[in-house]
């Protein structure tokens, strides 16, 4: 954390400059940033890509890790539907995308600071302008509220948590199959629908994770927690009933008649 | 969170920085970024070459591996796609596991795109330079893991794409089973009279090669059999054929080629196919003709496109026109004895007087068109029908009638007077039935006015669609299905007769409505693809695969279903397992697996985020 605030100082030493990171695909988008350079067209030099085999391999994880460190914009480029190098890859591509920008407005950050486009490995000028676009943008959004925000910082942390969770990684996981080959009993979810389920998931383990970030840092009670969180205090309490049965948060000194909870933080990270 | 160091051997990494001549050199400060390099942590060593892949580039290399004992490459230099074998080859060269390499592009993705920033270039250099050490430092050895094939195929279908590949792998030595559904081989051109550009019957045709795939010593074939099930991956699957009434049989091989061919679709409720007597499809035409059964004839009508582009399916079928042409010739042609049987028992052919068939402005304006192109004077009265006996048109949309053969033969068509007439969608022909004859309106574009005419036979070109089966054997085999139904090939330019999957091929009219030479040439183009892994005996799996983390998954099968190759499958413990030779690599199973259970080697989501946050650092 030190450190962060240490480089956000020396920062505003120049003038401010986006910091951008791009996700390409192996097969399309980086061969088009190939082709971009192979044909000379221009673009700001913000961009710092990063090569993957697939979009598909991004999972939220990666992305709101990067605006937690500092990132500006993130973009993802992928094989147009359809011309994915691995068949199916950029269909869950695109599904991902959306719980990713869910959560990064959760978060309290623009979605519009993660963009995803499809950009193949003949469009090289397509390429330079989707950049150029891309780093203007960010540019007039100025700097990612992340970097001194502590609020959003925590939010992010909690978008992050939430991301990893089983509930949403399988939802999102199993959205295809849902839709296009029905359940294990052979029933086809509504598109929009099942878009319901995972809004209202992602919302609750946004919460969730958001209430063991609040309480990691100290004890909390549940109006508390409700006012920071702007969420109302009886769904803030069944969150942690259940956050309790599964063992992620205690009760601790009760202060008087309210009681406060603690984040239980198991062993440390690896 | 600190960097987990994979090893505990120390970190050496070697930094090789490109002016690529004046391509990086020209546009970015490539002395200070080698020198930037330098102290970036766990560098041991750092220069800058004028062309890295040059002969004396690539020994720098193998050279500073060895004084400088380094244990990771880096070269930033071009794209990873041209050059990246070279440089793996030279690390394995000096000893070093290929998979400790890392490329850095600093001509593609920054001097040639940023050629006039240079100090912005420069600063992007040196970022991407600590991009490429923050990854460095995670990459660990890795081993390619080689899998042994089995040289024996299965081939699924019987017909002419089947049968030619089966007989071009038998020749080469590897044995077929070769599998049909129906009750003899031959496929869908059991069902045609004659084949265009021969006189000889369908039948006769492809005899020769039937007798050559039956009496093959290589050849096994199955009638009346199906695939039950198939299960494994490249060099090693075991599929099982079903045959009707008799025990499955598993058979183990390396490669499987789909071959199943398509079938016409029936235009029910179209032109009043099943409604009104005479009205059949091509290939229902084709069958009356070859068993002589035809009624008589006056006046037919072939309506193109029936159901096909933009109505029931979206594509062309691309036989149709060639398959319409060939049937108006022979009718024209060999009228009299196609009839020949059916005079015998009891019908009549009778003339048509010329002047029911066309207003006498038309003949006149004909009858002076031809009369000029001739460069006659007062030209001869033109027949309107191809004979007097018989009329034969075609309403299309266009005439798809491409390359050399069959360009010549739409024009002998039309040199025999068989009348193309084209309709739009929105004005299609109608047919109906007036005082028990059966009539066609139609809108005459030329002319701009609707017409009647009575014919006696309206034959409707149907497009081929996929077998019923299909899905079910794309299941099974987990290949894929483009949207019209029709298996879907790997790249639709250069990779045809390949599925994405490794192992599983596919030839003829199953993936795409295909005549016989296509489906004969996609055959041999499927066994000599199938042949490759099978010469080889072996295949070589890139180490880009996933790794299960067999303590964290909890066998939910989300990766499974993911997984467009079937690489993963869960084991006797429900537990998922990579099977490594039908991995990919894309990444999509560790992106989705609920519990994190799954990572990719060589892209772990360590690497990648060391990767990426180091450009978020500011430089040192």
């Amino acid at each position: 954390m030190t450190d962060k605030k240490h480089h956000h100082e020396k920062k505003h030493e120049g003038p401010w400059e986006p910091k951008i990171i791009g996700f390409l695909c192996n097969w399309c988008s980086y061969a088009g940033a190939d082709l971009c350079g192979v044909s000379r067209y221009q673009y700001p030099t913000n961009i710092r890509a990063v090569r993957v085999m697939c979009s598909t391999r991004i999972s939220p994880h990666l992305v709101l890790d990067l605006f937690r460190a500092g990132a500006d914009g993130v973009l993802l480029g992928g094989c147009h539907i359809g011309d994915c190098h691995y068949i199916s890859g950029n269909f869950y591509t695109e599904k991902r995308v959306k719980l990713m920008k869910k959560l990064i407005e959760e978060a309290g950050v623009d979605p519009a600071r993660l963009r995803l486009e499809w950009v193949s490995a003949s469009e090289g000028e397509r390429f330079s302008k989707v950049v150029t676009e891309f780093t203007d943008q960010i540019r007039e959004m100025g700097p990612c509220k992340a970097h001194d925000d502590d609020m959003v910082k925590t939010r992010l942390a909690a978008a992050d948590d939430a991301s990893v969770t089983f509930r949403l990684r399988a939802l999102v996981g199993k959205e295809l199959n849902l839709v296009d080959k029905g359940n294990v009993y052979g029933n086809k979810l509504d598109p929009e629908e099942l878009q319901k389920i995972l809004d209202s998931a992602t919302e609750e383990e946004f919460e969730r994770a958001m209430i063991l970030e609040l309480a990691k840092i100290r004890a909390m009670s549940v109006k508390q927690l409700g006012m920071i969180m702007e969420v109302p205090t009886d769904r803030i309490l069944r969150h942690i009933v259940l956050l309790r049965q599964n063992s992620k948060i205690a009760m601790e000194h009760p202060d008087g008649f309210t009681p406060l909870y603690k984040t239980i933080e198991i062993g440390g990270e690896q | 969170m600190t960097e987990t160091e994979t090893k505990k051997e120390e970190i050496r990494i070697g930094v090789f920085v490109c002016h690529c001549g004046s391509n990086i050199g020209g546009f970015v400060d490539v002395p200070s970024v080698a020198d930037y390099a330098k102290t970036l942590k766990d560098v041991a060593f750092a220069t800058d070459n004028l062309y890295t892949c040059a002969d004396d580039g690539l020994t720098a290399i193998k050279d500073a591996i060895k004084e400088h004992k380094l244990n990771r490459v880096i070269v930033a230099s071009c794209t990873p796609r041209t050059h990246a074998p070279l440089f793996q080859a030279t690390c394995e060269a000096a000893g070093l596991n290929k998979y400790l390499f890392t490329f850095v592009n600093l001509r593609e993705h920054c001097s040639w795109v940023h050629m006039k920033e240079r100090e912005a270039a420069t600063k992007k250099a040196k970022d991407l330079i600590r991009m490429g050490v923050a990854r460095a430092r995670l990459l660990e050895a890795q081993e390619e893991v080689k899998v042994d094939v089995e040289s024996s195929a299965v081939v699924i279908g019987g017909g002419v794409s089947g049968m030619t590949a089966a007989l071009s792998l038998a020749n080469m030595g590897f044995p077929v089973h070769l599998v049909e559904k129906e009750n003899e081989l031959g496929g869908f051109v059991r069902n045609l009279n004659n084949l265009f550009a021969t006189e000889k019957s369908a039948a006769d045709t492809i005899k020769p090669l039937i007798d050559k795939v039956t009496s093959h010593k290589n050849i096994t074939v199955y009638l009346n059999s199906t695939i039950n099930s198939a299960e494994g991956f490249i060099g090693n699957y075991e599929v099982e054929i079903g045959e009707k009434d008799k025990e499955a049989k598993k058979v183990k091989v390396g490669t499987v080629i789909v071959a199943t061919g398509a079938i016409e679709s029936v235009p029910e409720g179209l032109y009043g196919y099943n409604q009104y007597p005479n009205i059949v499809t091509l290939t229902e035409f084709e069958i009356l003709c070859k068993k002589k059964a035809l009624p008589k004839l006056r006046n037919v009508a072939f309506i193109q496109c029936v159901g096909s582009r933009g109505q029931t399916v979206s594509y062309c079928s691309r036989i149709c026109c060639n398959v319409a042409i060939k049937n108006a010739v022979n009718i024209v042609d060999n009228y009299e004895n196609m009839l020949g049987l059916a005079e015998k028992e009891g019908t009549v052919v009778e003339e048509i007087p010329v002047e029911q068939k066309a207003p006498d402005e038309i003949v006149e304006r004909r009858r002076r068109r031809r009369g000029r192109d001739r460069g006659e004077e007062g030209a001869e009265e033109v027949r309107l029908g191809p004979t007097d006996k018989i009329e034969v048109t075609v309403f299309n949309r266009d005439v798809m009638s491409y390359g050399v053969e069959h360009e010549l033969a739409y024009n002998k068509a039309r040199e025999k007077r068989v009348k193309f007439v084209r309709y739009t969608p929105e004005n299609a022909p109608k047919v109906f039935m007036k005082d028990d004859k059966l009539m066609i309106t139609y809108f005459h574009e030329t002319l701009k006015m609707e017409r009647t005419m009575e014919v006696d036979m309206v034959i409707l070109s149907t497009p081929l669609v996929p077998q019923a089966d299909a899905q079910d054997l794309s299941k099974k085999l987990k290949v894929p299905l483009g949207q019209e139904g029709f298996f879907l090939e790997a790249h639709v330019k250069l990779r045809p007769v390949d599925f994405a999957t490794d192992g599983v091929y596919v030839a003829g009219s199953c993936r795409g409505p295909a005549d016989i030479m296509d489906c004969a040439i996609q055959g041999g183009a499927a066994a000599s693809r199938a042949a490759i892994p099978m010469a080889k005996g072996f295949v070589q799996a890139e180490a880009l695969t996933s790794v299960v983390d067999e303590t964290k998954c909890s066998g939910c099968g989300t990766c499974v279903t993911v997984c467009p190759y079937g690489a993963l499958r869960k084991n006797d413990d429900g537990i998922a397992e990579v099977i490594v030779a039908a991995c990919k690599g894309c990444g999509c199973c560790g992106a989705t697996c609920p519990e994190g259970a799954i990572s990719m080697t060589n892209y772990t989501d360590a690497q990648l985020l060391a990767e990426a946050r180091a450009a978020l650092d500011e430089e040192v």
